[in-house]
């Protein structure tokens, strides 16, 4: 797209077709989002490793969310795998998804680095250093059904990027490239905590890296009832604040020229992003490139205007990370982070082949 | 109106703008001029609000810049900067669009107002060709007329320019400064805008302030201003070297 040729042609009237043209192209995106997500979500709850008709699952579905009777009997074992242990699980995949996406794009654009993740921060190693630190301790309690390894992986992520930012303030470099340096070697620290952890957690080391990969084995209501309105939350504020994250497109000291108070909008929209990426980390421990990938697929469709990326990758970050758990039951429990990854790095490799004309990486 | 009031900028151990006072009356056209490293973008940069002097305080129609909300001044005062990097693939519409960001509304974005608002500032750039191009792949000087065009969307009373005819051919120089000059005083825009070609400046600009190690040594019309010892003490130079176009009587020059 961005290496089309370029007839010349009356402004006034291009600027009105590649307008229309545009919304139209981000409306069938749309369209089609949404179509993907209800069709995943569907197909996440009747596909699954237990043997289960899919027409007993439909008629369950249709029955519990339409109240719609298809004069259909099934047993209640079959009613609790739809409604307590699928549905939740692939809500909580499109949930953890739609909010990885965006705080990625969020990263993207903030730091205007495409090669920006999520974890850019310090969330990644953070959250691992504080689950590990939870293996070690010999205390075993549940709140909420969140364990303590939860709780330490959302504060360690916090508390990270908390640093970092800290850090980054002081120094002569440019905001961005100093935020950015500060989280690669905070992140490096912490990594060496994390390998320190692991080498002296012994049989804990399973529950280490089963956490790493990521999953959702342990998505439930209750889980999902806590981590929703954070991450659900999180992303309807940064889809409001998407005019800031246009003006810093440009830069921070033109972002100050059109109007931005950049300062605040940098501490807000890190927060936000910081925030939604430690939720979903702390449900589905670490699952790299969904917040990778999917933005920079939107903006290869849509262009780099965040009013229409923001959205569109929630959309299809939500999709994504249901398929890719979908895809790791079916393989009989692989976990998410290694599908997200087969998945995503052939993926972005051929981004990257593109890339040499669209995008200067 | 936008005046400087005793500004001091420093920076460890230097001082880059020394008790600078200068003042733009509504619909007046400025060159900033002075050798490299005289202060004229930190100048700029600090008339713009973006740069918070050490001393002293730029007022923005009577109000201390420092003081009203950055959206405020977007809407009152529009900068081209010299260039910027762009992180993704951008159409050049899109750039120009940006400068409606001040206009918009938070949630419901561009109106069909901005749309027609950035279609006329590319028509009026001369940028109609370059529609639909990566912005990043054009030449710097059709970038630094995206940049110029995308401060014309943003449609404010008073621009600030650094250097907007640098990495521009002689022709587009000439076009662009027609266009600020039409700009100025058709649409009583006032300008403010870093030279370093005295020609231009001097052809172009009713009033020329020039600025020489952090001072303003001089201040008014292209013919007082670039006198020979000027020219000699401030610039280093001969003046015979520029005299042929500087000392040109501006044909256009109105206050």
């Amino acid at each position: 797209m961005a290496t089309t040729p370029h007839p010349a042609r009356a402004p006034g009237r291009v600027a009105l077709g590649l307008r229309v043209g545009r919304l139209g192209r981000a409306g069938w995106l749309a369209v089609a989002g949404v179509v993907t997500l209800l069709v995943v979500l569907v197909g996440g709850i009747v596909l699954g490793s237990v043997d289960l008709a899919p027409s007993t699952t439909l008629a369950i579905l249709a029955d519990r969310l339409l109240g719609l009777d298809l004069g259909m009997t099934w047993t209640p074992a079959a009613e609790a795998i739809v409604m307590d242990l699928r549905m939740p699980r692939v809500l909580t995949a499109m949930v953890v998804g739609t909010g990885l996406a965006v705080a990625g794009c969020t990263f993207q654009g903030l730091l205007r680095n495409p090669l920006a993740d999520p974890y850019v921060l310090g969330t990644a190693s953070g959250a691992a250093l504080g689950a590990a630190v939870a293996v070690l301790i010999p205390v075993r309690t549940v709140f909420l059904e969140f364990g303590l390894l939860h709780a330490l992986a959302f504060i360690g992520a916090l508390v990270s990027v908390t640093v970092v930012y800290r850090l980054s303030r002081t120094g002569p470099l440019s905001p961005m490239t100093s935020l950015l340096l500060t989280g690669y070697a905070v992140g490096s620290l912490l990594a060496a905590g994390l390998a320190m952890a692991m080498y002296l957690s012994g049989t804990g080391l399973r529950v280490i890296f089963g956490y790493l990969l990521g999953g959702f084995d342990g998505a439930s209501w209750l889980r999902l009832a806590v981590a929703a309105p954070l991450i659900i939350g999180g992303t309807i504020a940064i889809l409001l604040r998407a005019r800031s994250l246009n003006a810093f497109l440009l830069g921070e000291e033109a972002a100050s020229h059109l109007g931005v108070d950049v300062r605040r909008e940098r501490a807000i929209l890190l927060a936000l992003a910081s925030l939604v990426t430690a939720a979903g980390v702390a449900v589905a421990g670490l699952i790299g490139f969904v917040g990778l990938v999917v933005p920079h697929l939107v903006r290869l469709l849509v262009g780099p205007n965040a009013r229409l990326v923001l959205p569109l990758s929630a959309l299809f970050g939500a999709s994504l990370l249901a398929v890719a758990d979908v895809a790791a039951r079916m393989l009989g429990g692989v976990p998410v982070g290694v599908v997200t990854a087969v998945i995503g790095a052939p993926f972005f490799l051929a981004l990257l082949r593109r890339a040499r004309s669209a995008y200067e990486l | 109106m936008l005046e400087a009031e005793a500004l001091t900028v420093e920076v460890p151990g230097r001082a880059i703008l020394r008790d600078v006072s200068v003042r733009l009356e509504d619909g007046e056209r400025v060159a900033l001029i002075g050798p490299n490293g005289a202060g004229k973008s930190t100048l700029l940069r600090a008339l713009s609000g973006t740069l918070r002097p050490t001393a002293g305080r730029v007022l923005l129609n009577g109000t201390a810049i420092q003081r009203l909300n950055r959206a405020e001044v977007a809407r009152r005062l529009a900068v081209v900067p010299q260039q910027t990097a762009l992180p993704f693939a951008m159409k050049v519409e899109e750039v120009v669009g940006l400068g409606r960001l001040p206009h918009e509304d938070p949630l419901r974005g561009t109106r069909p107002a901005d749309r027609a608002a950035t279609a006329a500032a590319i028509e009026r750039v001369g940028l109609g060709h370059l529609m639909g191009r990566d912005a990043r792949e054009l030449s710097l000087g059709e970038r630094q007329l995206v940049l110029l065009a995308l401060a014309v969307a943003q449609g404010a009373p008073v621009m600030l320019l650094d250097e907007p005819t640098v990495h521009l051919d002689l022709r587009h120089q000439v076009e662009a400064m027609e266009l600020l000059r039409d700009l100025n005083e058709r649409d009583g825009t006032s300008l403010v805008a870093v030279l370093h070609d005295l020609g231009l400046a001097a052809h172009f600009f009713p009033r020329l302030v020039v600025i020489d190690h952090g001072r303003i040594v001089a201040d008014g019309p292209a013919r007082d201003v670039l006198s020979d010892e000027l020219i000699r003490d401030v610039f280093n130079v001969e003046p015979g070297l520029v005299r042929l176009a500087a000392t040109v009587p501006p044909t256009d020059a109105r206050t």
